[in-house]
């Protein structure tokens, strides 16, 4: 992976830009000190590590956006970074450029229940949302597994999902406003507590911009209030192919359930040995499905559910009885990382999407790569939605292993593409799949993604070296060519 | 200005299209069925750019959610296919041909997704914006492009179907939609309390917004509003209706009717006049009602008449909708829990009320639906931006659009 060329130019100014930080920032929130920027060197993504040059943590929207103008002015990068869990490597600093923390920005503004809106800044966690507004029974629905930890506003950068974005939608269906600074030091109000744009759906651009076209400051989301009764079925199927077909066979019957997660024998015994959740062990897969609502609901859904799981071939259904139990259903899936983390010295999660009924396929396809590349794969499943999480086993430290992963891995994301899928589903595409977006993408596409961030960002100082594949001058990707002369298609209909 | 009119068939033509468009600096408006034609700045464009070429379901899968279709495909086509598999289209969009002066068609499903509008489900189930998966089309560049996908799950690259979505056509021509489908609710009831005030409405809808009960849809029509309802037990209330949709299995339904009744009764100093519920037939039409807003426009077709829709924070619905008819006499109804005004306003005022209308809000945003071509000319039809969010707007045309081809100055003069 080749991140742009350090400017050296820049790199000799490093002191006076600090001292120009410091004019308007406490010392203290300008670090130098390597072994300090040493934390900041990677993300999620831990393959790839590179110390910023400077980082500034600043602490309010003026700070921002003094911050910001002062690196246009001096043409210096930027990466915008939240909690740092990203997995593609977004957050990853440049060695010629400045690392822009948004750790302090960590405040509940405010919360309208009337409204059902919660204002706060992008560095509170995802889970603190939830938390602040619990107490009256309300959540912000999309939760990440990194929830505890993630930021809001790294939310909105990776418009992430989480296992209830089946029913409840990921972040871009969740939030309602944003306050954000340009690289210009422009400070922007987009949206609020009402509905839609008054013009372009500048919101639904900068959700899952990956940190490339601003610095999000502030964030309303649409908090809901929590469904009266959750239940979660814990399903157990002989092969994997019949677990995905009855997956088709809930959505076909009309029933979205608020989560389905899928799980493989591997994932199944890795996260079993871990955290003893009581998986069936004699199966090829599990579903984890959960349903939600008044208890009316999910009484009468639990037994449509279980009698489709039956009818699908399922050799055991078990009905969560108690908020203990579910909550012991989901621990085994959302330990299955640090699961696998312990039945191998590294791995590599992958987060491709692809249609549903592709999963047989796929699942063929990927262990026989898993044969060809002599790596392990363990998969867990947004089954709903049809986003794959394989985890690749491999071990750092043995030669070669980690080129094997990667590769592996890209060829699990070129076959989610060739049977009718995407890159990512949730993580984002980062420095991790950059190289493949032409894969997704012919270079008409990419460039007309690029005049985008043209829009926003001319000198692409905001995160360079993520998400495109090609660096391209704002001025070239203007230029038009133009065909003067004959109308090309005489022939073609006129009325 | 004279042009010429162009009816491409493929992608390819139109490419070709746009190019000569691009060389000869000639404009064009662009049409899929036409019936939001009246929606938008009065456009000076050369030539009309006819994409209804691009029509057709061209892939349904029910049990994946999702279909394809062109985008010129009768909205109503769209729906008979899904209803056929007991599917929809969750987000609700409004049909809108009844709103022209002749009335012309019913609309386009890229119509739809090009001017993201969407009913009252639209609190919970979310805009034309949150359906529409990926799309293919020609820049105003004159080149093919793609983006997004047909899966929900994706974050590959930034979310140009957002952009797309309330565009009106101004960035580029879609050749094809793809977007997420839904199960129908199996039933389909609605609560009623006859005689709240505006404010007191405004309470109950958050009321009930913020109850576990999960409902799907919070709209008022005062008195005058709810009489020419087509429905019997709504004309003839003689009061204001409030009304709670709830939507889903039989059981869950029932149960939720029942405790939702049971907090309307309760709601404090809004004692309602009384409560009462309509089930599944009723109920379909009188929200179909409510998302063609044909209560207000009361059979009418003048162009002349102004309807504006608002969108605003749902607790401000009431003020801001008593504060603006106070001063411009005219009907209104509120949707979505008092966050989307809809005004039907007397023909009359030189502006439309447009003045009155955006100084009475207090945030959010007022779009002209409906008006004559030169109140469309006159005023800004959509709500006028600060200049930074202006000048990024402009900069995003120019990107798509550089030489101004597809529908210049639709939503704003220079964009
Ligand atoms: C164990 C684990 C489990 C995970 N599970 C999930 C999951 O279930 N679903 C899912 O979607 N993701 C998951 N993730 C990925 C990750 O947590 C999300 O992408 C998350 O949203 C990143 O948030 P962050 O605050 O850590 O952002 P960072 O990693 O700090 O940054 C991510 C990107 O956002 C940009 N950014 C951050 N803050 C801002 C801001 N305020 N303004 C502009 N740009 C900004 C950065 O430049 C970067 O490009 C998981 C990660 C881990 C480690």
């Amino acid at each position: 992976m080749q991140m742009p060329k350090p400017d050296e130019a820049t790199i000799a100014r490093r002191s006076d830009l600090v001292a120009a930080f410091r004019d308007f920032l406490p010392d203290a929130h300008v670090i130098v000190d390597e072994a300090t920027l040493k934390a900041f060197e990677s993300d999620g993504l831990t393959a790839y590590r590179q110390p910023p040059m400077i980082a500034v943590l600043p602490e309010t929207t003026e700070e921002v956006s003094r911050i910001l103008k002062l690196c246009r002015d001096w043409g210096v990068k930027v990466v915008p970074r939240g909690s740092g869990t990203s997995l593609s490597g977004g957050a990853l600093p440049l060695a010629d450029g400045v690392l822009l923390g948004l750790g302090k920005f960590n405040r509940v503004l405010e919360i309208d229940y009337d409204n059902r809106t919660a204002t706060v800044q992008p560095g509170v966690t995802n889970l603190a949302i939830t938390q602040a507004v619990e107490g009256e029974g309300f959540y912000y629905a999309p939760d990440p597994s990194s929830q505890i930890a993630c930021s809001i506003g790294g939310n909105v950068a990776e418009n992430s999902g989480g296992v209830h974005c089946l029913k409840y939608g990921l972040t871009t269906n969740n939030i309602l406003g944003i306050e954000m600074v340009t690289i210009d030091g422009e400070i922007l109000r987009i949206g609020g507590k009402h509905l839609d744009a008054e013009g372009y759906d500048l919101l639904g651009i900068m959700t899952g911009s990956e940190g490339l076209l601003g610095v999000v400051t502030e964030v309303t989301v649409r908090i809901l209030r929590k469904p009266e009764t959750v239940r979660a079925l814990l399903v157990g199927f002989p092969t994997v192919e019949q677990g995905g077909d009855c997956v088709g066979r809930i959505i076909g019957a009309g029933i979205i359930p608020a989560g389905m997660e899928m799980m493989d024998r591997p994932a199944i015994h890795a996260a079993e040995a871990f955290c003893h959740a009581g998986y069936p062990l004699d199966v090829e897969s599990i579903l984890i499905i959960e349903l939600d609502g008044p208890e009316a609901e999910v009484d009468h859904l639990t037994e449509v559910v279980s009698g489709i799981c039956t009818a699908c071939g399922a050799v055991s259904v078990r009905v969560s009885e108690t908020e203990a139990e579910r909550m012991n259903f989901w621990a085994g899936r959302k330990a299955a990382f640090p699961a696998v983390g312990r039945i191998s010295p590294d791995y590599y999660c992958m987060d491709g999407t692809i249609p549903r009924r592709q999963l047989p396929l796929v699942l063929k396809r990927m262990s026989e790569m898993s044969e060809k590349y002599g790596l392990g794969v363990a998969n867990v499943f947004h089954a709903g939605d049809g986003n794959l999480h394989p985890l690749i086993l491999y071990d750092a430290n043995a030669p070669g292993e980690l080129e094997r992963a990667e590769e592996f891995g890209s060829d699990i994301l070129r076959l989610c593409v060739e049977v009718g899928g995407v890159l990512t589903g949730e993580h984002g595409v980062g420095v991790e799949k950059r190289d493949l977006m032409p894969e997704m993408f012919t270079e008409v596409d990419l460039n007309q993604q690029q005049r985008l961030k043209c829009a926003f960002d001319p000198d692409g100082l905001l995160n360079p070296g993520k998400v495109f594949p090609t660096l391209h001058r704002c001025a070239e990707l203007g230029r038009m060519h133009i065909h003067r002369g004959q109308m090309p298609f005489p022939d073609l209909p006129r009325f | 200005m004279s042009g010429q009119d162009f009816k491409p068939g493929s992608e390819e033509h139109l490419a070709e299209v746009l190019a000569h468009a691009i060389a000869a600096e000639q404009p064009l408006e662009l049409i899929g069925r036409g019936s939001k034609r009246g929606f938008g700045r009065a456009m000076q464009t050369a030539g009309l750019l006819d994409l209804s070429g691009f029509s057709g379901i061209r892939m349904y899968e029910p049990d994946e959610l999702v279909m394809s279709a062109g985008p010129a495909t009768p909205l109503a086509e769209i729906e008979a296919a899904l209803a056929a598999e007991n599917q929809e289209l969750a987000f609700e969009p409004p049909h809108m041909g009844h709103l022209q002066a002749n009335a012309v068609t019913d609309g386009s499903i890229g119509g739809v997704f090009a001017c993201n509008l969407a009913g009252p489900r639209r609190f919970r189930a979310g805009s034309a914006r949150d359906h529409l998966l990926g799309f293919r089309g020609v820049s105003g560049r004159g080149e093919i492009f793609k983006s997004g996908g047909r899966v929900v799950k994706n974050v590959t690259g930034y979310d140009l179907c957002k952009l797309m979505c309330g565009s009106f056509g101004t960035l580029a021509a879609m050749t094809e939609v793809t977007f997420k489908v839904l199960p129908r609710a199996e039933k389909i009831w609605t609560v009623l309390a006859f005689g709240l005030s505006a404010e007191q409405a405004v309470q109950a809808m958050a009321d009930a917004a913020g109850s576990p009960h999960d409902v799907s849809g919070l709209c008022h029509l005062p008195t005058e509003v709810a009489a020419r309802s087509a429905v019997d037990f709504i004309s003839g209330a003689g009061a204001s209706v409030t009304a709670i949709r709830l939507e889903g299995p039989a059981p869950s339904v029932t149960h939720r009717a029942t405790a939702l009744k049971t907090m309307l009764a309760a709601v404090e100093g809004a004692r309602p006049q009384g409560i009462e519920e309509l089930h599944t037939h009723r109920s379909i039409t009188f929200w179909r009602e409510v998302r063609d807003v044909s209560p207000l426009l009361d059979g009418e077709t003048v162009a002349g008449n102004p309807l504006w829709r608002l969108s605003v924070t749902p607790t401000d619905g009431a003020r801001t909708m008593t504060g603006i008819l106070d001063q411009v006499p005219g009907r209104g109804l509120m949707d979505w829990a008092g966050g989307q005004l809809w005004l039907a306003l007397e023909p009359g005022a030189e502006d439309g009320g447009v003045d009155c209308i955006r100084s009475t809000m207090d945030g959010g945003h007022a779009t002209l639906i409906r008006g004559a071509a030169d109140l469309r000319a006159r005023i800004p039809v959509f709500q006028p931006q600060p200049a930074p969010l202006a000048a990024l707007t402009k900069r995003i045309k120019d990107g798509f659009d550089p030489r101004g081809v597809l529908n210049p100055g639709r939503m704003v003069e220079g964009v």
